[in-house]
C-alpha cells in the first residue's frame, strides 16, 4: 500500500511516480490525501479530499480508529517506541465523526484508509510540500511518523515514511551540511563535540559551536539589520519567498549581495556581484544524492560557457582571495575529505560509486553494501539505540483565516512541465504549458460569473494580482489553486503569507485566504492570457 | 485512473441502457450527478477497481448497441467513465466486433449470410434481388430506418440461405429468417418482422441410435421438468457419487477428444486444472461456434439447453471451479434465450448456486454473448473477449489449464465435448469407449449442408464412411454429380468424390490428409463455381483475421489478392508462379501465425487449388 499524502507526485515527481505506477500495476493499493483531486489522485484506489491544513486531525483520527479497532502493532509499539500511552490519550477525542467534521472527509473513507493501512503487509507514506509548506510543518510530519510507528510500518523492506525530495540533490545538500545545524553527515554542530573536534583538526580552524540561521531566520535577521551581506548560491529568493513585496525590500536593503547561479535570476539582477556558475549536471564533476539516499557520480561532459566556472573552483578562488589556500586537485579529493569526516559516507569511494551504480548511505566502510532502508534497528532484539518516540500533536488551523472578505482558500503547488519559479524550466517550451492561472471549482466560477481564460483579480491580506481563470473539477467550492511557475506573469507570492514553522522555517505557501473579483465588464469579451512559455524565468 | 474522456453528452436512452447493466453510477466521478460535499471529498477508482469492472465492457457495449443501433461517442465516453476504461481501449474493443457499429446505423439491420453454405443455396440471387428492391448493401434507404448488410456464416446452414434481423430500441430483439427470401427480408426491413425458420434440422429425429441428440426434438427446451423426465440430471447425481477424481477417471478412460477442432483429450485437460494449486479455477464452454458450415452447438443449445447446463456443472464440480462461463456467439438469439431460461430454472431449483443439490458445493454459470468475431472461438481470444479486451489470441504456452480466464487455471470445452460427458458419467468411461473406433470414441455430430438432399445435423458413431453419411443425407440434391465436399469448415479442406470411402474419425480423416474439424460436411455439386467458393473463403479469413500478428494479417490479404488474380485470369507471371506464391504465403502463415486462424487460413484454399485443380480449369 502506498499513501501519497500532500503529494501530487505524478506532476511534481514524475520519475518517482513511474515507480508508483509500476507498483500499482503489480497490485499495490494507492491512496492519496490531498485537498485537490489531482492527476495523481486519479490513479488512486481512494482519494481523500481533506480541508487545507487538517492533516494533523486526519492523522489523529486515523490513529484513534486503528487503536480502537485493535489494529496497531502492539508488539512493535511495546518493543521499539516510547510515549504510546500519552499519544493514545491525545488522539482519543478524534473520533471518526469529529475527524470527518474537521477534515471534511467522510468518516467511512477515513476508516477505510485506517484499516487498509494498518492491515497492509507493507505500507509506505510518501509526502511532499502539502505536508511541509505549513506553519506547523513539523507537526504534520510527526503526525505521519506516528502512524508508521503505530503499525510498525517502518524499518522494514517496502515500508516506511518517505519525504519525496524536490530536486536531484536536495538530499545531498542536507547530507553535506548545507543546513544551519549540522556538519556533513548530519553531525550536530552544537551537541557533537567529538565531531566538531575532528572537523576542526582536519580544517585547521575553529568552528563556531552554534547553530546558524535557516532561510527564514536570515530574512528575520535582515529585518533586524543584523544580516547585512548575503551570498546566494543557486537560489532565487526574490521570487520564491512568500510575501513577495517584503522579500524584495529586505534584499534591496542589504549592504552587499552576491549571487552565484547558472542564470541571471531576478535575485541575481539585484546583486552587487554575480558569479556565473557551471551547470552541475553536465559541466562539473562530483556527486548528487537522490531521494532514496543514493549517492551518484556526475561527470562533466561539456566545458562551461563563457566565464562560468565550476562551483568548487569559484569557492576555492574566493577562499584564495580571502587569504586561504584551500588546495584540492579534484572533486574526488574534496569527496575523500568528506569520507574521512562523515562516517556514513566513509565506504563510498568514487570507484565504488561508479562500479555499483551509486550507494545508499549509511555506508560506513568499503565492504559495506549501503543500506536499502533505514531504522531496521527498531526491529532488532534487543533494540539497538533509543526507542522511536511518538509525538503528541494538536490541530493548528492555517494562520491566514478565511473571512467574509477573503472567503476562498488558495493553495499552491506545481505543474508537470514547470519547476518552481521557472528559472530552469522557463527556457523550454512545453505543449502542456498554458501559463499561470487561478484554478477554481466549477461552482465558484459559476458563482463569480467567470469563465475559462477570463482575467480576474485575486487579492489577499497582503496584495493582489491578476490572472486568468481555469475551471478545474478537481477543486471543491471554496478551494482555489495557483502555482509560482510564472512570476513574470503572475507574482503569486504577492498573495502568500510569511507564516513559518518555527522549527523548519518553511512558510505556509499552502494556505492563503483570498478573494477573487471579476474584472471584465459583463457582455464584453474578456482578455485572454497569452501563453508565456519561454519567457518566464 | 487518469481518463481523458471527450466532453460529449450521452443520450438518456444510452445512459439508461448502460445503467441497466451496471446499476446507477456510484458517484459524480463516474458519470453521475456531481454532488458537492460528497464527490469533492472522496473518490474511489484506481486500477484495482478498473480491473474488477473491465469484464463488464462487452455486455455494456451490447446494451448500448441493442438500445440505439450504434455506439455513439457520447455513449462510449459514458461507458468509459463507468468502467474506468481509457477511451482508446474501449474504442479498440468496440471496433473489434462486427456486430457493433461506431457510426450511425439504422435500428433495423438485416445481416444476410453470403457465406459458402448459403452460396450453394442461392444467397447470390437473394442479394441481387435485395439490391434491386431495397438498395445496395450498407446503404440506408431513404427514411434511414433500416439497412441490410452482408454477413459471414450465421450458423443456419441447414436452412440456407439465412438472414438475421437485429432490431434496436427500447425493446430490442433479434430474429432469424431461414430459409430467407428477398421478399421476407424486405418486409422485415419495413418493420413487419416475423421469425421464420425451418425446423427440419434433424433428419434422424426419433432414431434410437442417437446419443447426443436423443432428446433433441423430444424434450421441451423450456422445461426443466421435461428434461428431468427424460433422464436429465441423473448424470450430475451420478457425478457427485463418483466425486471429482472419479469423474475425471471416467472421462479419461472414455478417451473423449475435444470436438471443437483441436481434438485434445478432455480428461487430460480436466485433470490438469483439477490438480492445479492456483485458485480459483474456471470452466468455460466455448459456444462461439463460428466456423463456416458449423451449426451443431446451436442445435444442441436450442433444443436441449439443460444438457449443456448439466454438463458444465459436472465440469465445474470435477475441476474445483465454482464459476462457469458460456460464451455464445452473438448470432444465436434463440439459443441465447433458451440458455438464459435454462440457467434461471436450474438456479431456481438449486441445480446452480451456492448449494448445488443441497450438496454443500457451489457452482454458477455466467452467460456471455459474442459480437461477431470468428477469432473469439480461439480459446485464448475468447478469454480476452470475456475479460473485456480485444479478442486477440494469446501466445501459448502458457496454456489455459495453467493461465486461462482472468489468468487462472481454466477448462475450456466445446459444447459437443461437454454434452458427451453426461453419457460418460452415466455409463462409465470404458463403456463409452466401446462406441466408435479405437482412437475416436463415441459419436460425432456432423453438420451436413450445401447441395444435399436432406441437410441437417447428423449423429454417427465414429468410423462411419463419408459415403454412408452422404447416403443418409439423401445424396447430392437433385441427383447431380458431386464436385467436392468441404470437411471441417473454412479451416478444413476439400475432398474429392473419389475419397468418399474415407472413414469419419480423427485418424481416418488424418490419414486422408483432411480433418473433421468442427464436424462440417458441406457438399458441392458440379453447378457450383468452386472459384467463387474459394474466393469467399479467402475473403472470410481476410475479414476475420484479428490483425495482431503479421503473418496472418498480411498473409490473408495477400492470399486473397493472389486468388483474385488467378480467378481473373491475370496471374502475376504464370499460373505456376502465382501458385508458388500462394504456397509460400501458406507456409509463412502456417509456420509463424500466433493462433489457429492464421495457421489454417490456407488449408481449404490449398486443397481447392491442388486437389480440385480449380485454376487449371480456369487458366
Amino acid at each position: 500500500m502506498i499513501v501519497l499524502w500532500g503529494s501530487n507526485a505524478r506532476e511534481a515527481h514524475p520519475i518517482f511516480f513511474h515507480r508508483v505506477l509500476k507498483a500499482v500495476h503489480h497490485g499495490a493499493r494507492l491512496y492519496t490525501v490531498d485537498p485537490r483531486r489531482t492527476s495523481s489522485a486519479q490513479w488512486a484506489d481512494v482519494w481523500l479530499g481533506l480541508d487545507v491544513g487538517t492533516d494533523v486531525p486526519l492523522s489523529n483520527t486515523i490513529a484513534r480508529e486503528i487503536i480502537h479497532a485493535g489494529l496497531h502493532n502492539r508488539d512493535f509499539v511495546e518493543h521499539a517506541t516510547a510515549g504510546f500511552e500519552e499519544y493514545a490519550r491525545s488522539v482519543e477525542p478524534w473520533t471518526l465523526e469529529i475527524g470527518a467534521q474537521v477534515t471534511g472527509v467522510p468518516a467511512e473513507a477515513i476508516r477505510e484508509l485506517a484499516h487498509t493501512y494498518a492491515r497492509a503487509d507493507r505500507a509506505e507514506i510518501c509526502w511532499t510540500l502539502g505536508i511541509t509548506e505549513h506553519h506547523n510543518a513539523v507537526d504534520n510530519v510527526v503526525a505521519l511518523i506516528n502512524l508508521a510507528l503505530l503499525c510498525g510500518h517502518v524499518g522494514r523492506w517496502g515500508s516506511g515514511v518517505n519525504p519525496l525530495r524536490g530536486q536531484n540533490n536536495v538530499q545531498g545538500g542536507g547530507d553535506m551540511g548545507a543546513i544551519p545545524n549540522k556538519l556533513p553527515g548530519f553531525q550536530d554542530i552544537e551537541q557533537d563535540a567529538h565531531a566538531r573536534a575532528r572537523f576542526e583538526a582536519a580544517w585547521g580552524a575553529p568552528l563556531i559551536p552554534r547553530y546558524g540561521w535557516h532561510l527564514t531566520q536570515m530574512f528575520e535577521a535582515m529585518e533586524r539589520g543584523e544580516l547585512r551581506a548575503v551570498y546566494v548560491i543557486g537560489e532565487n529568493p526574490a521570487q520564491s519567498e512568500a510575501d513577495h513585496k517584503h522579500t524584495i525590500e529586505l534584499l534591496e536593503g542589504l549592504d552587499h549581495l552576491v549571487v552565484q547561479d547558472m542564470f541571471l535570476t531576478h535575485t541575481a539582477e539585484m546583486a552587487d556581484v554575480v558569479l556565473p556558475a557551471a551547470a552541475g549536471w553536465c559541466e562539473s564533476e562530483g556527486t548528487v544524492t537522490n531521494s532514496e539516499r543514493r549517492v551518484q557520480r556526475v561527470r562533466a561532459a561539456l566545458e562551461p560557457p563563457g566565464q562560468a566556472r565550476d562551483d568548487i573552483e569559484i569557492i576555492l578562488e574566493l577562499a584564495r582571495r580571502l587569504g586561504h589556500d584551500w588546495h584540492y586537485e579534484s572533486a574526488e579529493q574534496v569527496w575523500d575529505e568528506l569520507r574521512s569526516l562523515s562516517p556514513m559516507h566513509a565506504g563510498m569511494r568514487y570507484a565504488r560509486l561508479e562500479a555499483e551504480g551509486g550507494l545508499r548511505w549509511p555506508c560506513p566502510d568499503e565492504n559495506h553494501p549501503g543500506e536499502h532502508f533505514l531504522h531496521a534497528r527498531l526491529w532488532e532484539r534487543p533494540i539497538s539505540g533509543p526507542r522511536a518516540p511518538f509525538s503528541v500533536v494538536d490541530h493548528s488551523p492555517p494562520v491566514d483565516t478565511l473571512s467574509a472578505d477573503f472567503p476562498l482558500r488558495l493553495t499552491t503547488g506545481r505543474r508537470l512541465d514547470s519547476y518552481n519559479t521557472g528559472v530552469q524550466t522557463g527556457g523550454y517550451t512545453s505543449p502542456l504549458r498554458r501559463g499561470e492561472a487561478i484554478e477554481l471549482s466549477p461552482e465558484d466560477a459559476e458563482h463569480l460569473g467567470v469563465v475559462d481564460d477570463e482575467v480576474v483579480r485575486i487579492s489577499s491580506r497582503r496584495g493582489s494580482v491578476e490572472a486568468p481563470v481555469r475551471v478545474d473539477r478537481g477543486l471543491r467550492p471554496g478551494l482555489a489553486f495557483m502555482t509560482l511557475h510564472f512570476p513574470d506573469q503572475v507574482e503569486t507570492n504577492v498573495l502568500t503569507i510569511e507564516a513559518t514553522d518555527p522549527r523548519s522555517g518553511t512558510a505556509e505557501f499552502k494556505a492563503t485566504a483570498v478573494r477573487v473579483d471579476k474584472i471584465a465588464v459583463a457582455g464584453e469579451p474578456s482578455a485572454v492570457a497569452e501563453p508565456v512559455a519561454g519567457k518566464a524565468r | 485512473m487518469d481518463l481523458k474522456i471527450a466532453d460529449i453528452a450521452v443520450s438518456t436512452a444510452d445512459r439508461e441502457a448502460v445503467d441497466a447493466v451496471l446499476g446507477p453510477p456510484p458517484s459524480g466521478w463516474e458519470g453521475g450527478e456531481h454532488e458537492v460535499g460528497v464527490d469533492d471529498r472522496v473518490a474511489y477508482g484506481g486500477r484495482a477497481e478498473a480491473e474488477r469492472r473491465r469484464h463488464l465492457l462487452l455486455p455494456t457495449l451490447h446494451a448500448v448497441q441493442a438500445r440505439s443501433g450504434w455506439i455513439s461517442p457520447g455513449a462510449l465516453g459514458y461507458v468509459c467513465r463507468r468502467l474506468i476504461v481509457p477511451p482508446a481501449e474501449a474504442y479498440g474493443v468496440a471496433s473489434f466486433y462486427a456486430l457493433f457499429a461506431l457510426a450511425p446505423r439504422p435500428p433495423v439491420v438485416a445481416h444476410v449470410c453470403t457465406d459458402i453454405a448459403c452460396m450453394t443455396r442461392g444467397s447470390g440471387d437473394l442479394c441481387a434481388a435485395l439490391e434491386r428492391t431495397v438498395g445496395p448493401a450498407g446503404e440506408h434507404p431513404q427514411n434511414g430506418t433500416s439497412v441490410w448488410l452482408e454477413s459471414p456464416c450465421l450458423g443456419m446452414c441447414e436452412c440456407a440461405p439465412a438472414a438475421m434481423l437485429t432490431v434496436a430500441g427500447e425493446h430490442p430483439h433479434e430474429d432469424v429468417l431461414a430459409p430467407a427470401s428477398a421478399e421476407a427480408i424486405a418486409s422485415a426491413l419495413r418493420g413487419c418482422a416475423a421469425d421464420a425458420r425451418s425446423d427440419e434440422a434433424l433428419p434422424q429425429a426419433g432414431s434410437p441410435e442417437l446419443r447426443l441428440l436423443r432428446r433433441v426434438g423430444v424434450v421441451d427446451p423450456d422445461s426443466l421438468d421435461s428434461y428431468r423426465s427424460l433422464g436429465g440430471y441423473a448424470a450430475l447425481r451420478r457425478a457427485v457419487e463418483l466425486g471429482p477424481a472419479g469423474i475425471i477417471r471416467e472421462v479419461s478412460e472414455s478417451k473423449l477428444l475435444g470436438r471443437g477442432g483441436a481434438a485434445f483429450p478432455t480428461g487430460r485437460k480436466w485433470d490438469a486444472v483439477a490438480r492445479n494449486p492456483v485458485s480459483p479455477h474456471f470452466v468455460v464452454c466455448n459456444a462461439d461456434e463460428s466456423e463456416p458450415g458449423t451449426f451443431k452447438d446451436r442445435v444442441v443449445i436450442e433444443r436441449d439447453p439443460f444438457a449443456l447446463v448439466e454438463a458444465l456443472t459436472i465440469a465445474g464440480f470435477a475441476t474445483g471451479a465454482e464459476h462457469g462461463y458460456v460464451y455464445l456467439r452473438g448470432e444465436y438469439p434463440l439459443a441465447w434465450e433458451r440458455l438464459v431460461g435454462a440457467i434461471e430454472q436450474a438456479r431456481a431449483r438449486g441445480l446452480l448456486g451456492d448449494d448445488v443439490m443441497g450438496g454443500g458445493w457451489s457452482f454458477d454459470i455466467e452467460l456471455r454473448k459474442g459480437a461477431g468475431a470468428y477469432i473469439c472461438g480461439e480459446e485464448t481470444a475468447l478469454f480476452n473477449s470475456i475479460e473485456g479486451f480485444r479478442g486477440e489470441p494469446r501466445n501459448k504456452p502458457p496454456f489455459p489449464v495453467d493461465v486461462g480466464l482472468f489468468g487462472k487455471p481454466t477448462v475450456v470445452n466445446n459444447v459437443e465435448s461437454l454434452v458427451n460427458v453426461l453419457d460418460i458419467v452415466i455409463e462409465g468411461g470404458p463403456a463409452f469407449a466401446t462406441v466408435g473406433t479405437e482412437q475416436s470414441t463415441g459419436t460425432r455430430l456432423l453438420c451436413v449442408s450445401g447441395c444435399v438432399e436432406r441437410p441437417g445435423l447428423y449423429e454417427l458413431p465414429f468410423g462411419a464412411s463419408l459415403r454412408a453419411l452422404l447416403e443418409l443425407a439423401g445424396g447430392v440434391a437433385g441427383g447431380r454429380p458431386l464436385r467436392a465436399i468441404l470437411l471441417g469448415g473454412a479451416a478444413g479442406s476439400f475432398v474429392t468424390p473419389d475419397q468418399l470411402d474415407m472413414e469419419l474419425s480423427f485418424e481416418g480423416t488424418r490419414a486422408a490428409g483432411a480433418t473433421l474439424g468442427s464436424g462440417v460436411v458441406m457438399v458441392f455439386d458440379d453447378a457450383v463455381d468452386m472459384v467463387d467458393v474459394v474466393l469467399r473463403i479467402a475473403a472470410f479469413f481476410r475479414d476475420e483475421s484479428c490483425g495482431q500478428c503479421v503473418p496472418c494479417r498480411v498473409g490473408t490479404v495477400r492470399q486473397q489478392e493472389s486468388l483474385q488474380r488467378l480467378a481473373g485470369g491475370h496471374a502475376r507471371g504464370s499460373v505456376a508462379d502465382e501458385r508458388a506464391l500462394l504456397d509460400e504465403i501458406a507456409v509463412a502463415m502456417r509456420d509463424a501465425s500466433i493462433c489457429g486462424l492464421g495457421q489454417t487460413a490456407a488449408n481449404a484454399v490449398e486443397s481447392a487449388v491442388n486437389a480440385l485443380r480449380i485454376f487449371e480449369e480456369v487458366g
